[in-house]
């Protein structure tokens, strides 16, 4: 199995670790990664909020990266991943768009010939790895633990876009958290948003809305939250404390990218995985 | 099948409860026919509201299962999870009774965007204002909203403050903003832009997922935050966010996690500024913080030249 992959800005900026236990993960499940160094932002739908051509087209120009080394492309974040299968929606239905678009790849030396699959690590685990073939791996079970699944909005919505059977129902996270050995915590925010797109202009609404689903989760007895996109990551790790202050209790919940979780259970050290650069670590993982 | 349905009087009741329902869905029978079917023939206490069964007159919203749809739109047995449907009133809006909410804030915030054209009355035209077909399909989507607050139900950003004017009222200001025949653009937009309105939306897809129409708000939403860049309205965080990042990414092909904050809040905000530390003090605590070195992508250069192409201004 090799993948082209996107790493996105933020898990090489604010959640370096997500990046270094994507690698280390797919490393013990022999995926190889190509990663696209070349490849810019996805845009995170804020370029598309000046001008929806642009982003459009830097997202077309990553697809046609993948689309030349032959491979799909793996997302490791949400937020990315949806952004890109929006781009990829627009373009296909408009071949206006997709004519105006490739002759601005043009002089780049690309071109986006619809052809490449854009996928996300979550469905890679799931469908294509498969998720046998995960159980067989695990070392370290995650007997024991209950762990909150947290979507994040780009991954089910809009469902029409979405990569997920039944995006108002979904089950990957919880049926991979199965297969590791831990047990999936049903509560109602998991499929809301994290409310960090709107830190910056209302941080008071974006903490409470964090605050909500998490202390939800806390009291269905979660020992800690898995997401697969760094940007809930990034508002209900590193906000915690301010969170905290909003509901007028200690959370302490870890936040774990999904490849942490993975990681975990294939036997690769809390340390490796990046674990102590949270602003909320666990003692359960030590 | 069990419909479990919440029941409030004000009169009687301290808090809702639910009360299961047995019932034996008719073939092709839609959620508001077993709705109707149950309080004609088990419970005439049940409370809910109703009126053109066929998707027109937005009356039948209530919660399924957790997310907001038209009663009368939808087939009772795609919705039975387990033998089982649950049944509630639309959120963001108090209850009157069992499932019938009151839209007074609804309501308000409507008529806060002011629905209703102003036209240019210097020209007289003879007949009517005629619009191109172009012009029209700018607000035709917008236009389609049937007023049934699925949307403002489910937003996530009214949960936690209801001095958002919410998704309905943007979809609806949108529509006006963007009429070849408004002369009120630059006035409308404005007002939209200031705290509660476009900027306060968190992009989460609920409003557009649950809208039984073409309205879908955050298209709209979407639309309006372009046009109030064009403007020139951007004196506010969302405005320079987005001038920010957009300016981040044409100039090395990758945010600046370090520098997007700074510019969003503005150079001369300091509350705003001052806000920013504490989390960069405990990010650097754990060596979370962005590289202070930022580095380009590789072949920066061609993004750089899409960009100079296509962003204009
Ligand atoms: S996208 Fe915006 S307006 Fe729509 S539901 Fe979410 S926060 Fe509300
Ligand atoms: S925008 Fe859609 S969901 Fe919202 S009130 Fe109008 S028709 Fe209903
Ligand atoms: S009864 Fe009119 S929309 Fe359902």
């Amino acid at each position: 199995m090799r993948y082209a992959l996107f790493t996105g800005c933020v898990a090489k900026g604010a959640a370096r670790e997500l990046y270094s236990s994507t690698i280390k993960m797919a490393e013990s499940l022999d995926i190889s990664l190509d990663e696209m160094t070349s490849a810019a932002c996805c845009g995170a739908g804020v370029i598309s909020e000046e001008n929806e051509v642009l982003s459009d087209s830097v997202n077309a120009r990553t697809f046609a990266i993948a689309e030349d080394k032959g491979l799909d492309i793996m997302n490791i974040c949400g937020t990315c991943h949806g952004v890109m299968k929006k781009a990829e929606h627009s373009l296909k239905k408009d071949n206006n768009l997709m004519d105006e678009v490739n002759k601005v790849l043009k002089s780049g030396g690309y071109r986006y010939r619809g052809r490449v699959k854009i996928k996300h690590l979550l469905n890679i685990l799931v469908e294509d790895y498969g998720l046998d073939k995960i159980k067989e791996k695990v070392t370290k079970s995650l007997r024991g633990l209950k762990i909150a699944p947290f979507y994040g909005c780009y991954i089910i919505r809009p469902s029409e876009l979405s990569d997920l059977n039944d995006p108002d129902n979904p089950t990957a996270i919880e049926d991979l958290i199965t297969a590791l050995g831990g047990e999936p915590v049903d509560y109602e925010g998991k499929l809301k948003c994290c409310g960090f797109p709107y830190v910056m202009m209302n941080k008071e609404g974006a903490l409470t809305m964090a605050g909500k689903h998490l202390s939800q989760a806390k009291e269905k007895g979660a020992d800690c939250v898995v997401t697969p996109c760094p940007l809930c990551h990034l508002n209900l790790d590193p906000y915690q404390p301010e969170i905290d202050k909003i509901i007028g209790k200690r959370l302490k919940l870890p936040i774990l990218h999904l490849p942490q979780l993975v990681g975990l259970a294939l036997g690769i050290k809390p340390k490796v995985l990046g674990l102590k650069k949270h602003i909320i670590r666990a003692k359960i993982f030590r | 099948m069990i419909f479990s349905i919440q029941r409030f009087n004000p009169e009687k009741d301290t808090s809702p409860y639910f009360q299961d329902y047995e019932f034996e869905i008719p073939k092709s029978a839609t959620l508001l026919d077993c709705m109707n079917l149950i309080k004609w023939t088990q419970d005439g206490t049940l409370t809910h509201r109703m009126s053109c069964r066929s998707a027109i007159c937005g009356s039948c919203a209530v919660k399924v299962n957790g997310h907001t749809l038209l009663a009368c739109k939808t087939q009772a047995s795609k919705v039975i999870k387990d033998g089982k449907v649950k049944i509630e009133p639309m959120g963001n809006m108090e209850i009157i009774k069992d499932l019938v909410v009151d839209f007074g804030q609804f309501w308000e915030k409507i008529e806060r965007i002011k629905p209703w054209l102003v036209p240019d009355e210097s020209e007289k035209p003879e007949k009517e204002r005629y619009q191109s077909i172009d012009d029209f399909r700018k607000i035709d989507a917008g236009s389609t909203c049937i007023m049934c607050a699925s949307c403002y139900s489910d937003c996530c950003s009214l949960d936690v403050d209801k001095g958002f004017l919410g998704p309905t009222s943007l979809a609806k200001a949108q529509r006006f903003i963007h009429d070849s025949r408004d002369r009120e653009r630059l006035s409308r937009t404005g007002e939209i832009s200031d705290k509660g309105g476009i900027w306060d939306c968190t992009h989460c897809g609920e409003c557009s997922e649950r809208c039984p129409t073409e309205a879908k708000p955050l298209e709209r939403i979407t639309s309006l935050r372009r046009t109030a860049i064009a403007l020139g309205i951007t004196n506010n965080i969302g405005a320079r966010h987005v001038k920010a990042f957009v300016d981040s990414i044409a100039h090395s092909g990758r945010l600046n996690e370090n520098i997007l904050p700074i510019r969003s809040m503005g150079l001369f905000n300091i509350s705003g500024l001052m806000s920013l530390i504490p989390i960069g003090i405990r990010m650097m605590m754990r060596r979370k913080n962005p590289p202070i070195i930022h580095k380009p992508i590789d072949e920066a250069e061609d993004v750089r030249r899409i960009f100079r192409k296509l962003r204009k201004g």
